[in-house]
């Protein structure tokens, strides 16, 4: 199947639509749980798996699946320790109990 | 990449969206996680499910052993050291766009990038810039881990020429980018990778330990680009969703910290407090004027007498672990019908929000806890302001002395409130080296000693 790579100016046009709703979206945190965002947005950054699954993907041997597998493990720390942590996070937050 | 892929990563994105746009209240933050975490199950899956993607054993194992170490550190570790661990992952996340990079180099067809072996110039150009600013990240998130974690100098290393040096570094990353780009050759793209391993060390050790939550914030940032870059590399839009999404949270984060230090990003970067020869010259520190102190048993007497209570926490309640001792303090005093509240400075702590997290952690109700900009008109109102290891944020110095290396930064106005307790280990200056006017009022009382035990001690005397 011949495989038609998105032209510039589409991956352009999502990347200027994704720092302006990133804009908005992040200046509607609340102050009080940036530490929960750093902790989300180290994790979802591991996204960049997705290339390292890529390269490790193939069955037969190459250097650029060792470059992906090395990869793979690393995203994986972050996607993992990233999410866990900012759940920790957010499990503390708790309201002043109603009396 | 076929359409069911494209329209999968899309959802993704908007997962990851929706999980960010969770964190606008603690309310609705965990659901949001949970949104993220579905996110990234759908985009791994999606990848997982592409032709071309097969050593699933492999694939699992190396999940399970990345999995499986994030899992126990981020269990174990201590809210006190959030800060080194944020940096620490960032690092991983560079490193991983590196690896990325140069597997996109090696193997491009893998990645439909490449006709005969001939990758097209756009993506030489993207990947190279993915590479550059991962391995930046890497390096520069590695420092700012060391010198969060007490294995670097918290003091800003700085040597002369340092500046000309880092600039003409960042113009010969440019020409071998070109020169990359042009030529496709790989020891172009491993000297990229290595100045790059390069600028990330030298530009991050000039900036001092109080200056990390920037830092952090703007390493934060550029794991977001680099991912980006790679996202443009291989043409993968939850990539470049998630990577701009990163970026602007990044960048945002430390436009405010700046905003709370009353400094603009390139001064920070270029070199903190204690690099400007003029700021140290005009250091206090052997001010000899009395100081009124007095001990545990003053305080408690101060705070059961009165009617509302603002606590203010810094950083050095963290080294101290003193949160806890704290909000028993505070829960003693509410049980007289005192009000307690907490006002935080946005750069207290080393991480942004990292206040709020050791306070939610000692169990602190979040709807007690306040922004610099929510609380500040109400010091002139309270009896007692409280605190504890915070020092520059309720400088007045700021407001009235243009000389001083604060000046012009939003600060705490504890100085309006009737009485000021300020818990100090000594009177040795804080981290900007600046005397404290406050110490010196009537109105203040400094007690003397860890943080942990007075709150402790106070307790004691209040019972």
């Amino acid at each position: 199947m011949e495989i038609i790579p998105l032209p510039f100016v589409a991956l352009f046009t999502a990347f200027v639509l994704a720092c302006f709703v990133g804009y908005y979206v992040v200046w509607s945190v609340t102050p009080a749980l940036h530490s929960p965002l750093m902790g989300v947005t180290n994790a979802i950054s591991s996204v960049i798996i997705v290339g390292a699954l890529i390269a490790a993907g193939p069955a037969d041997f190459h250097l650029s699946k060792v470059f992906g597998f090395i990869a793979v493990v690393l995203a994986s720390v972050n996607i993992f320790g990233g999410f866990v942590v900012t759940n920790r996070m957010l499990a503390m937050f708790r309201k002043k109990p109603k009396a | 990449m076929d359409n069911f892929a494209a329209f999968a990563y899309l959802i993704a994105g908007i997962c990851f969206f929706m999980a960010l746009r969770g964190l606008s209240s603690p309310a609705t933050a965990r659901r949001g996680n949970l949104l993220g975490v579905a996110g990234m199950v759908i985009a791994v899956a999606t990848t997982l499910a592409s032709p071309g993607v097969l050593s699933y054993g492999l694939i699992a194992a190396g999940i399970l052993l990345g999995g499986a170490i994030g899992t126990v550190i981020a269990l174990k570790i201590k809210m006190t050291a959030l800060p080194q661990l944020v940096a620490a992952f960032h690092s991983l996340v560079g490193l991983a766009a590196v690896f990325v990079a140069a597997a996109a180099f090696y193997a491009p067809e893998a990645y439909g990038i490449a006709r005969d072996g001939v990758i097209a110039t756009s993506s030489l150009v993207e990947m190279s810039l993915g590479a550059a600013i991962g391995a930046v990240t890497f390096t520069g998130s590695l420092v700012a881990f060391g010198k969060l974690q007490g294995i670097f100098r918290a003091a800003p290393i700085t040597f002369t020429g340092q500046h000309p040096l880092n600039a003409a570094l960042a113009l010969l990353m440019v020409g071998l980018i070109v020169w990359f780009s042009l030529t496709q050759s790989a020891p172009a793209f491993w000297l990229i990778v290595l100045l790059a391993l390069l600028l990330g060390y030298l530009l991050i050790i000039p900036i001092g330990g109080a200056d990390m939550p920037v830092v952090v914030s703007m390493l934060n940032s550029y794991s977001g680009w680099a991912a980006c870059g790679i996202g443009f590399t291989l043409a993968n839009t939850a990539l470049i969703i998630t990577g701009a999404l990163v970026g602007a949270s990044g960048a945002i984060l430390s436009y405010i910290m700046c905003k709370g230090m009353n400094r603009s990003i390139i001064n920070v970067i270029l070199g903190g407090f204690g690099a400007d020869e003029s700021a140290a010259a005009a250091v206090g520190g052997d001010d000899d004027r009395p100081v009124k102190s007095g001990s545990a048993e003053d305080a408690a007497f101060l705070m059961q007498n009165a009617t509302s209570v603002i606590i203010v926490p810094g950083y050095g309640m963290a080294v101290a672990q003193a949160q806890h001792a704290l909000r028993e303090m505070a829960d003693t005093l509410k049980k007289s019908n005192i009000k307690v509240r907490y006002a935080i400075h946005p750069v207290a702590g080393r991480m942004p929000g990292h206040m709020n997290v050791l306070l939610a952690e000692a169990n602190v109700p979040y709807d007690e806890v306040l922004e610099l900009e929510e609380i500040n008109r109400d010091f002139s109102q309270t009896d007692v302001a409280f605190v504890i290891g915070a020092n520059d944020v309720t400088n007045p110095a700021a407001k009235t002395d243009p000389a001083s290396p604060i000046y012009g930064m939003p600060i705490l106005d504890v100085e309006n409130a009737a009485q000021v307790l300020f818990i100090k280990r000594s009177m040795g200056a804080g981290y900007a080296g600046v005397e404290n006017e406050l110490f010196f009022r009537d109105n203040t009382m400094m007690l003397f000693g860890d943080a942990k035990k007075m709150c402790e001690d106070i307790v004691k005397a209040m019972e």
